[in-house]
């Protein structure tokens, strides 16, 4: 039967696609946008592509776009498996970067480096789980929607650091000056170091570049996560509760709890991906005092990866590398054919639309599929043979 | 004939086949039905009764083999492409939209054109509920309809899109006695018509009362096809299970160890928020079934919850073994002895999306041996499944198989094979046999006369008043959230319980 393993074959290649779709018809979409700016559509691309991934310092520029993405992405995993549709990333980000730098510049020069290295992450992790949590709380317990209460929480962070920054955490060297909203820098030895990778023959990639060691913690994080999510009773509890909270409880799960839970954890990672950002890359919390000024949008960014991921920690990496390409390429694109960077901003919203509706669509091919699907038959036992005994006793 | 001319004289299916991953659902089956003809059509749980029926009505496409109306071959694509050929059917769970009335749910279906003429709708509605006496209204929302009543707007609907053949999956499970007689009177008439029916059941009592022929399926083919008057109910299920099946039990007269579990003046509220259970006390002990019996809604499933832990009570106290469990959470209860074999097993007692396997440890996921310092030991859950469906002869390609495929039947194997897989010292079976095949209900059976010699204490919940009287020691009737009377089984008639179900004092009776 040469035709059900084409069919198969072409089915897995239909499992593809929700990325493949909807990237092509934002990237159709993109077209015209170009088009209309009448620009040479070929040629943005490449400049996009070559943006990108063109250079060493390209690729890992992209990756540096990725690092915060790939970190919340990895947080909203977590919270969509248990149907906690959690929209706060940039707030729960921006509580984790600042309690992370309060700690660094705090205790910098007074405890060993790496000991304020782990605290800080830590204390960044941990505000961004009570700041995520206190929406998971809002929820569980009060029934308040959750994307309303992310969406308004994250102004309430933007005023915060806003506030932060303009007062109790202001550099002492901007006092008084007409300054600009940042903290000290923090301490030489509290820098996450550079990542080189020792290629063969002693050559090393993304030597001198801005690629820090954030992208390995990121990943470290999505093992970790993966591990929690399918190999944990804590995991199991999580997703037993998205999928059926009825059943959950019967179970014996305390649904609330896990609800929070989630959020804590989505909270969490959201924080760590302030602290990296902070300790990897500005060695400061710096914002133009604007709702993306610090977070660069990673905590929208991110919940597309995820979901592009398929909810997957795994899956979230290279979707978070790619939507850092995009960001990276669009400055490139700008720069080179004079097409504004925010039509990659477009993009991205189009690829969400697309990606969402394409996820539809394929769920109903799946199932249709279901009847189709060819495989070995396994059970044959005989009722003819109960028949012809039934008839032999007539 | 139909209102829209449509008329199957003949509906033929030929050596159809269909397969999903790991199973062969159906193999080479030939089945027909002619007009005016009911044709019962029983199997044993995943036998691919469902899976035939879905591919009649366009859900499925057969992998092999044809389907032919009166005669010529046709292609059924879509649900919509069986009902413009005039093929109608009603699910083994329903599918309307709770917040919509009647008019506006058959709305739904149907083709749209640039308006929607509810009006004219309702008023063919009417008209038909009228001719088939089907007593529906249908400016009513759904969910203001009981049960049974939702089932007859499943029905209406299909007529009124112009069904001639009308497919009934399992319509009769979810069903009391009186609303079966009258779903009976109700398909006299349409077959009267000329219309045909298939008509799935467990219940061999009701396929001997109502067809014409039977078919009976086993693992995906075709046993035999036979004319009603020749089958017999043992006949019927040896047909289905391959071996004589067992109707009657000798239950063995068991040690009643000391009252086991206590419910003092219990009252809770209902979903709707009435009172479903008023003042209710009812001691149980082990080694011993109590049956409740009664018509549904009357209070049972609050029963059942409300020791589980799984509804609030409003007062009185609740005592398991001497300690009070009144304020304890479900898993505290789960934790004491209590297992629940829950009345909706895919809302409650089973997570769709998870596998086989993940759904065996839904409640000692966090125990050892599943619990390995705080990781899943994935390896004891699987060993551990995989005795359970060889234990309990349950029909699944792998452990690693998402529940939702498997038959109705098979999952409630499965639920009770986790809940008993404990030992428990008090079992609330809430219908467990609702939908399950004969010989698996043999075996359920069984397995709970079997837990009763052990010593726990059995609180039997169900409508089917024969499964009461074969398996009870004692039985309690409810009526309006009241237990009305707790008898000994030897001192009660059918015919006595079937009053006090209807609302007679015990004394009356
Ligand atoms: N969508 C599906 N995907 C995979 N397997 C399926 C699917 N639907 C049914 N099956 C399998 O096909 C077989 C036949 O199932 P089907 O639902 O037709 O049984 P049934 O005779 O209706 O049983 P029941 O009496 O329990 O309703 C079963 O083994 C079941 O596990
Ligand atoms: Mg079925």
């Amino acid at each position: 039967m040469p035709r059900p393993h084409v069919r198969a074959w072409f089915d897995r290649l239909f499992d593809l696609l929700p990325p493949v779709t909807s990237l092509g018809a934002a990237l159709a979409v993109a077209s015209i946008l170009l088009i209309v700016m009448n620009a040479n559509v070929g040629e943005a691309y490449l400049a996009l592509a070559a943006g990108a991934f063109g250079t060493e310092n390209a690729t890992a520029e992209t990756l540096v776009k990725a690092i915060p993405v790939l970190f919340i992405a990895i947080g909203i995993c977590v919270a969509f498996r248990a149907s906690v549709i959690n929209i706060g990333g940039e707030g729960q980000m921006i509580a984790g970067a600042v309690a992370g730098v309060t700690i660094a510049i705090a205790f910098g020069g007074r405890l060993p480096p790496l000991l304020v290295i782990v605290l800080s992450l830590l204390a960044g992790f941990a505000a961004g789980a009570v700041y995520g949590g206190i929406a998971g709380f809002l929820k569980a317990y009060f029934n308040v929607n959750e994307i309303l209460s992310t969406i308004m929480l994250n102004q309430v962070a933007v005023q915060m650091m806003n506030f932060l920054l303009n007062g109790p955490l202001l550099d002492p060297t901007e006092v008084g000056t007409n300054h600009i909203p940042k903290t000290a820098r923090i301490l030489n030895e509290l820098q996450l170091p550079r990542l080189t990778i020792g290629w063969f023959d002693g050559v090393e990639v993304f030597a001198r570049t801005r690629l820090h060691y954030g992208l390995i913690l990121a990943i470290l994080l999505a093992v970790v996560v993966y591990v929690l999510l399918w190999h944990t009773p804590i995991g199991y509890r999580i997703r037993a509760v998205g999928f059926n909270d009825r059943a959950s409880r019967y179970a014996g799960i305390n649904v609330r709890r896990q609800v929070v839970l989630a959020m804590c954890l989505a909270g969490g990672c959201a924080g760590l991906a302030g602290v990296v950002q902070v300790l990897g890359l500005q060695y400061r919390l710096q914002t133009d005092g604007s709702p993306a000024g610090f977070t660069a949008n990673a905590g929208f960014n991110g919940i597309v990866a995820a979901l592009f991921g398929g909810l997957n920690p795994f899956g979230a990496i290279p979707a978070s590398i790619f939507f850092g390409g995009l960001l990276v390429g669009a400055q490139n694109m700008q720069r080179d054919i004079g097409v504004p960077a925010s039509l990659i901003t477009a993009v991205n919203g189009i690829i969400v639309i697309f990606a969402v509706s394409s996820q539809v669509f394929v769920q109903r091919r799946r199932q249709r599929r279901r009847n189709i699907e060819i495989n070995p038959p396994t059970t044959a036992s005989s009722p003819e043979a109960a028949a012809a005994t039934r008839k032999a006793q007539a | 004939m139909t209102e829209n001319g449509r008329r199957i004289d003949t509906l033929e299916m030929r050596g159809i086949v269909k397969r999903f991953p790991g199973v062969l659902a159906v193999d080479h089956l030939d089945f027909d039905v002619q007009a005016g003809e009911i044709h019962a059509l029983l199997g044993e749980n995943g036998a691919g009764k469902s899976t035939l029926m879905k591919m009649l009505y366009g859900l499925y496409q057969p992998d092999e083999g044809s389907i032919l109306i009166n005669g010529r071959e046709t292609r059924i694509r879509s649900p919509q492409d069986a009902i413009a050929q005039g093929v109608g059917m009603v699910h083994q769970h329903f599918m309307l939209v709770p917040s919509l009335t009647v008019t506006e749910n058959t709305a739904l279906g149907i083709p749209s054109k640039w308006q929607l003429d509810l009006k004219s709708i309702a008023r063919g509605l009417d008209e038909l509920s009228e001719k088939y006496n089907l007593k529906v209204n249908p400016n009513l929302p759904i969910w203001q309809l009981s049960v049974g009543e939702q089932q007859r707007v499943e029905i209406l609907r299909a007529l009124y899109k112009g069904a001639a053949l009308l497919i009934l999956d399992e319509p009769t499970a979810v069903l009391t006695p009186q609303e079966v007689d009258d779903l009976f009177r109700i398909l006299h008439r349409m077959t009267d018509d000329g219309r045909s029916i298939i008509f799935i059941s467990h219940k061999l009592h009701e396929v001997l009362s109502i067809s014409q022929r039977i078919t009976v399926l086993r693992a995906g083919r075709r046993v035999d096809t036979i004319p009603t008057t020749a089958a017999t109910k043992p006949l019927l299920a040896e047909m289905m299970v391959g071996r004589p099946v067992v109707f009657e039990y000798a239950r063995r007269a068991t040690q009643v160890s000391s009252e086991r579990l206590r419910l003092d003046r219990v009252s809770a509220l209902s979903n709707r928020g009435e009172l479903g259970l008023k003042e209710v006390s009812l001691t149980l002990h082990g080694g011993e079934i109590t049956g409740v019996a009664g018509v549904s809604g009357n209070g049972q499933s609050e029963l059942a919850q409300v020791i589980a832990g799984l509804r609030a009570i409003k007062s009185g106290t609740i005592t398991l073994d001497d300690t009070d469990v009144t304020g304890k959470s479900p898993r505290q209860r789960h934790e004491a002895g209590i297992s629940y074999i829950p009345e909706e097993r895919m809302l409650d007692g089973a997570i769709k999306e998870f596998t086989v396997a993940e759904n065996y440890i839904l409640q000692d996921h966090a125990r050892p041996p599943f619990n390995r310092g705080g990781l899943l030991n994935l390896r004891a859950i699987r060993e551990a499944c995989e005795r359970a469906v060889k234990d309990y002869e349950i029909k699944t390609p792998t452990t690693d198989t998402p529940i939702k495929s498997l038959s109705g039947g098979n999952i409630q194997k499965l639920i009770l094979a986790r809940e008993l897989s404990r030992s428990p010292r008090l079992l609330i079976a809430a219908q467990p046999t609702r939908g399950v095949d004969v010989g698996a209900t043999e075996y359920i059976h069984r397995r709970l006369l079997e837990e009763r010699a052990n010593g726990t204490a059995i609180l039997l919940i169900s409508e089917d008043l024969d499964e009461i009287f074969a398996l009870s020691d004692r039985i309690a009737v409810m009526y309006e959230g009241r237990i009305v009377g707790v008898l000994p089984r030897e001192s009660v008639t059918l015919r006595q319980v079937g009053q006090m179900m209807a609302g007679a004092a015990m004394d009356a009776v």
